[in-house]
């Protein structure tokens, strides 16, 4: 193979190769990325069922109820406008409670009850669970006021 | 007075940093060759004097004078001694310096040891790596000063987070600022070399050991990094595509791609100006993590308070070093002699589509950790999980592990594909054997852990290939090094996709006496008791494992509180507990009670998972890093008598 021929090889590889990656990265982001969404637009139907999204949002006071098999608790999310049912199985973390903020990663199911798979709480002053940086302090107010 | 004397420390190290950026830019510039002169000397009085500021910080933290601001605010006296001095770097002021020392140091390194490279060359490496920490002293001297007075003194201070407070964790930061760091060090020799046009052999075999090195820190931090997660968090994950994660990831990744196409460059004299462009590449990502990471971009365990301006500024410093060397090599790009000629069938086109898969997974991890942060800036608030990277990067990264099959097999320069083929049946017949075996006894296993625990397979036999018929004795350590971080990888990817495909999982609410089968055990929950820590309390999960065999073993998992320090809120952590077995991990996590009927709690919520080989991720990890430190031992100066000249030519054919 002459040099020549053999770098224009070479240039059509890498060029196939970068347009492939892209194409790739943008379906994937496409079909994977998770919407971060609050309880108002899931009422507002910005919600599909079945969708991955993350639901940020305060644990309504009093709504916590564990049930009889001692693994699955149901709550409700709030951020003053609208609230949403959740229903998650497993160990909730250490900071989790009523009236503070929570974001959980699940899917909404048909009767409207958010299913959780993992739940991030609020976890200490200087520390916190990816974007509750900006989310605690205007829903606080909401949810209090 | 410590305190004082730090600062004035610093504030002599940074008027040193300035001293070798001028001297050295007149020099270069044409100026007289005493400048030049200069600038060794002062580069290593400004590491000897950052280290010393350095130590004084730990002294302060190690006397717990809290009159000093930081050491209030993220120390106490009753924490235990070794988290005392690993809270000095456990916050944004003290791990700012911790990252100018070590970027002094190298700087001093360099300067005392670097007698390869041309005079003026090393200068301009030099004053590159003075014009790198001049920046970050003026951000640590203006908007982070780390020896802060308080007015007045509270009585204690505040404590270090939980989470923080454990032994791994303390040295995790370091070891990835030194992998960070010293990254910093090929982005100056790669900046000297455009300065002085010296882009060569010689170039590439002084910014050698320290790609190599830093990749090696970069690894261990990594490894570690993922089995502190492991077993810190109780989340029972060893890999969580957390934008904190990839940060360390991407500049890793560049590490890896820089070190081979590096090779390429010291034993051919090819791929000059790629190997430039990497080593430029490769700090950058590190500055882009650490500003992404310390920014509160992103907010993590890892971000610590950060205001806007500190932000800004270092947005600013990373755009100056970055665009910079980036205007340079565009301007020197062309003027860069090309390369040796070589075939596609040959080492150097295996390293070459290594580098570009390399460089494609760096590029598509980077979008995914950048994506939510563009979006949120045009109002969507979006976060890019796991099914994203796995879906991106597993692929790619295992049609990598291919090329990486045949890459050590070629020689350099040309090949043909017979010979190729003729070294392969071994390694193919381990892949098939593990694909039918896993399709016919395996169950339903999901595509990629498939594919990975088959290309894992290939990749073991083939990795030893190199040292087929020779003698082991006289094998250079170079090709060890190679053979043992490849054999490495492919464990790695064994351990990753056995633990994806056969993990186990149970999750009950146990009474005491309750016995819970998973895999191949029998667990039973004897109950619990209160424990007391130094500064926590805790509550104490008993668990008896009895294997199939007969083996019985206990575990102590436990639910532990630490009382809020000086109006701090208190904080509760989750302390795994964790049953090595040849064949994986038993791993277990105590929960909240369980309240019955009369409010009592009578039941405790148990998580427990069987994770088949996942030990074996952490020990590929470790075996990449062996791999690579013996590739570095063998490239030191030091055993020159080792490198007999009959060695000297199996070194060039096997060289990674």
């Amino acid at each position: 193979m002459k040099a020549k021929h053999q770098r224009l090889v070479l240039a059509v590889v890498a060029l196939c190769g970068v347009v492939g990656a892209g194409v790739l990265a943008a379906s994937a982001l496409r079909d994977e990325a998770a919407y971060f969404r609050t309880p108002d637009e899931v009422a507002g139907g910005k919600a599909a069922v079945g969708e991955a999204m993350r639901l940020g949002g305060m644990v309504a006071k009093g709504s916590i109820v564990r049930q009889a098999d001692g693994l699955t608790i149901r709550f409700v999310a709030t951020d003053g406008k609208a609230s949403v049912p959740v229903e998650y199985k497993g160990i909730v973390p250490d900071l989790f409670g009523e009236e503070s903020g929570m974001v959980a990663d699940g899917r909404m199911r048909a009767d409207g009850t958010f299913v959780a798979d993992r739940i991030l709480a609020k976890h200490d002053e200087r520390y916190m669970p990816p974007q509750m940086g900006d989310m605690p302090k205007d829903m606080k107010a909401a949810v209090k006021g | 007075m410590i305190a004082e004397l730090g600062l004035a420390l610093l504030w002599i190290a940074a008027s040193l940093a300035c001293l070798s950026l001028v001297a050295g830019t007149l020099f270069l510039r044409g100026g007289p060759k005493d400048l030049a002169a200069l600038v060794r000397p002062a580069s290593v009085a400004q590491g000897v004097l950052t280290a010393a500021a350095f130590g004084l910080l730990i002294a302060l933290f190690v006397r717990s004078d809290m009159s000093v601001d930081l050491v209030a605010r993220n120390s106490n006296s009753l924490k235990p001694m070794i988290f005392k001095i690993a809270g000095t770097w456990g916050n944004h002021e003290g791990s700012m310096l911790l990252w100018l020392m070590i970027l002094s140091l190298s700087g001093a390194l360099i300067a005392l040891f670097e007698k390869r490279l041309r005079e003026d060359t090393l200068v301009a490496t030099l004053t590159a790596q003075a014009a790198l920490s001049l920046g970050f002293f003026a951000f640590l001297l203006f908007s982070s000063n780390p020896f802060k007075r308080l007015p007045v003194a509270p009585p204690d201070g505040q404590g270090l987070n939980p989470l923080l407070q454990d032994i791994g964790l303390a040295f995790h930061p370091p070891t990835l600022y030194v992998g960070y760091v010293g990254l910093s060090v090929a982005f100056s020799f790669a900046v000297g070399a455009l300065i002085t046009r010296e882009i060569g052999p010689a170039f590439a075999r002084a910014m050698r050991p320290w790609v190599l090195g830093s990749w090696i820190f970069l690894t261990l931090g990594i490894t570690a990094g993922s089995y502190w997660a492991y077993y810190e968090l109780g989340w029972g994950g060893w890999w969580f595509w957390d934008p904190v994660e990839n940060v360390s990831l991407v500049p890793w990744l560049a590490g890896a791609a820089l070190l081979h196409s590096v090779a390429v460059t010291a034993t051919r004299n090819a791929l000059r100006a790629w190997t430039v462009m990497l080593a430029v590449i490769g700090f950058s990502m590190s500055m882009v993590g650490t500003f992404i990471v310390r920014s509160g971009l992103l907010t993590s365990v890892h971000s610590f308070a950060v205001d806007p301006e500190r932000g800004t500024f270092l947005l600013v410093l990373m755009a100056i070093y970055i665009g910079g060397a980036l205007t340079l090599f565009a301007l020197r790009a062309g003027a860069v002699a090309e390369g040796k000629k070589f075939a596609l069938l040959s080492r150097e086109g295996a390293l070459v589509i290594n580098n570009l898969l390399l460089t494609t997974i760096l590029a598509l991890v980077l979008l995914g950790t950048l994506y939510p942060i563009v979006a949120e800036a045009m109002g969507e608030k979006i976060s890019v999980g796991p099914p994203y990277y796995n879906r991106v990067a597993g692929p790619l990264a295992l049609i990598l592990c291919l090329v990486m099959v045949a890459g050590p097999l070629l020689s350099w320069r040309k090949d043909d594909g017979k010979r190729l083929w003729s070294r392969l049946p071994a390694s193919a017949f381990a892949g098939a054997a593990v694909l039918f075996a896993l399709i016919l006894f395996g169950g339903a296993v999901g595509i990629l852990p498939l594919l990975g625990m088959t290309v894992a397979a290939v990749v073991a036999v083939a990795s030893l290939a190199p040292l087929w018929g020779r003698t082991l004795r006289r094998v250079p350590l170079p090709t060890w090094g190679m053979v043992v971080a490849h054999f490495g990888v492919a464990v790695c990817l064994a351990g990753m996709g056995a633990e994806s495909a056969f993990i186990k999982e149970r999750l009950v609410a146990a009474a005491p006496g309750e016995t819970i089968r998973i895999a191949d055990f029998s667990v039973k929950f004897v109950g619990v008791k209160p424990v007391a820590g130094p500064n926590y309390t805790a509550i104490e999960g008993s668990l008896i494992a009895t294997t199939a065999s007969g083996g019985r073993f206990t575990m102590k998992p436990e639910a532990r509180t630490f009382p809020g320090l000086m109006g701090t809120a208190p904080t509760e952590t989750n302390e795994a507990a964790l049953l090595t077995r040849p064949g994986g991990q038993l791993y277990a996590v105590l929960g909240q009670p369980v309240p019955g009927d009369d409010g009592r709690a009578d039941r405790y919520q148990i998580r427990l998972w069987w994770k088949p080989l996942v030990w074996w991720i952490w020990l590929g990890g470790g075996l990449i890093a062996l791999g690579a430190t013996l590739s570095l031992l063998g490239r030191a100066q030091l055993p020159a008598m080792w490198r007999a000249r009959r060695h000297r030519k199996t070194q060039e054919r096997f060289a990674p």
